[in-house]
């Protein structure tokens, strides 16, 4: 799923500190899953705005949404009735969310809630952990399923640096060596001639270094 | 026991603070209560197991919006004691009365309707 965190309460009302009446929508997709932006999370920023406002002596009207994705335009259309009745909506979707809304109502101002971080999971209850770095061309397969693309603090494709120690990465101990992980997967079954393959240079344009990406499934289109 | 606590505290039960939700303090404070506490079992004495350690928890979690948004933390406040202990229950409250009493009334305020 897309993680994300969400914004300094100091940095959401900076946002809106201007406005009276605005809306705080939610999105039932990945920032539910990851507790940053479903309907509690939307209840809890509501309130803490409301409280914030109340004590500077300047009440705002917040009403609250939560969508089934605001990466679908099905469902944006949803809010077309309502949109229109706010001074400006915050969004506590991915970054994604404010784009569509944004293209979508063109005369309505909308402003981000979290800040979109990475595509990971939960590895224990409130824990989330990056997986993919969304390259573009996946290859981790050669590494029984461990991407040192995202994992890698340098994505190094031949092997481990030397900054990798007792099965972590130099950058913090949280972190462990990916390197290590493969290469002990590669030895506890007996495969670790696998690792002398050669790889070319990986073609990072199907990556960010392209420009921004599009995705088309003809047999969807219509 | 006859024990007397101050009368300015409004008790609501749950069936475990577990139950108590971040949603819950937060609305008592929108809706302009001084300050809230949850006075749950002992820790490792839950009934349901972790319900009181997930609710200190959220507690904090409150306290940590209050003072993003430059309110007195202590407002909020979690205590451990069993239900046996009535009289640390007494003192419990008031000791928050005092404490609410010297931080003085919430800035939370709701403008009066005209």
């Amino acid at each position: 799923m897309i993680v994300a965190d969400r914004k300094s309460l100091e940095e959401i009302l900076s946002m809106i500190k201007d406005y009276k009446n605005i809306m705080v929508l939610g999105c039932k997709g990945c920032v539910t899953v990851c507790n940053v932006g479903g309907e509690k999370e939307v209840s809890i920023l509501a309130s803490a705005l409301r409280i914030a406002r109340q004590k500077e002596g300047r009440e705002i009207n917040i009403d609250t949404k939560v969508i089934e994705r605001q990466c679908d335009n099905e469902y944006v259309a949803q809010l077309k009735e309502t949109v229109g009745n706010y001074e400006a909506v915050v969004s506590m979707a991915c970054g994604v969310g404010p784009q569509f809304l944004s293209e979508a109502y063109r005369e309505q101002k909308f402003y981000p809630a979290v800040n979109t971080t990475f595509f990971g999971g939960a590895v224990t209850h409130g824990i989330w952990e990056e997986r993919c770095a969304g390259c573009g061309t996946c290859i981790i397969h050669d590494f029984d399923g461990l991407c040192p693309v995202a994992r890698c603090a340098k994505s190094l494709l031949h092997g481990p640096c030397g900054g990798s120690s007792k099965g972590k990465c130099e950058i913090s101990k949280e972190t462990i060596c990916i390197w290590d992980s493969i290469v002990s997967k590669k030895m506890e079954q007996g495969r670790l001639n696998d690792l002398l393959k050669v790889r070319a240079v990986k073609d990072w344009r199907t990556a960010r270094d392209g420009g921004p990406r599009r995705s088309i499934r003809e047999e969807l289109t219509q | 026991m006859r024990l007397s606590y101050p009368s300015n505290i409004k008790v609501i039960q749950v069936p475990c603070t577990g139950r108590v939700d971040i949603l819950h303090l937060l609305n008592a404070i929108e809706n302009g209560a001084d300050g809230v506490y949850v006075a749950g079992c002992l820790e490792g004495e839950c009934h349901y197991l972790t319900g009181n350690i997930k609710t200190r928890k959220k507690v904090n979690y409150v306290k940590k919006i209050l003072q993003e948004i430059g309110i007195e933390p202590e407002r909020v406040e979690m205590f451990s004691l069993s239900s046996a202990m009535g009289l640390k229950f007494a003192e419990i409250a008031r000791e928050m009365n005092e404490k609410i009493k010297t931080l003085g009334p919430t800035p939370v305020r709701k403008k009066e309707a005209a």
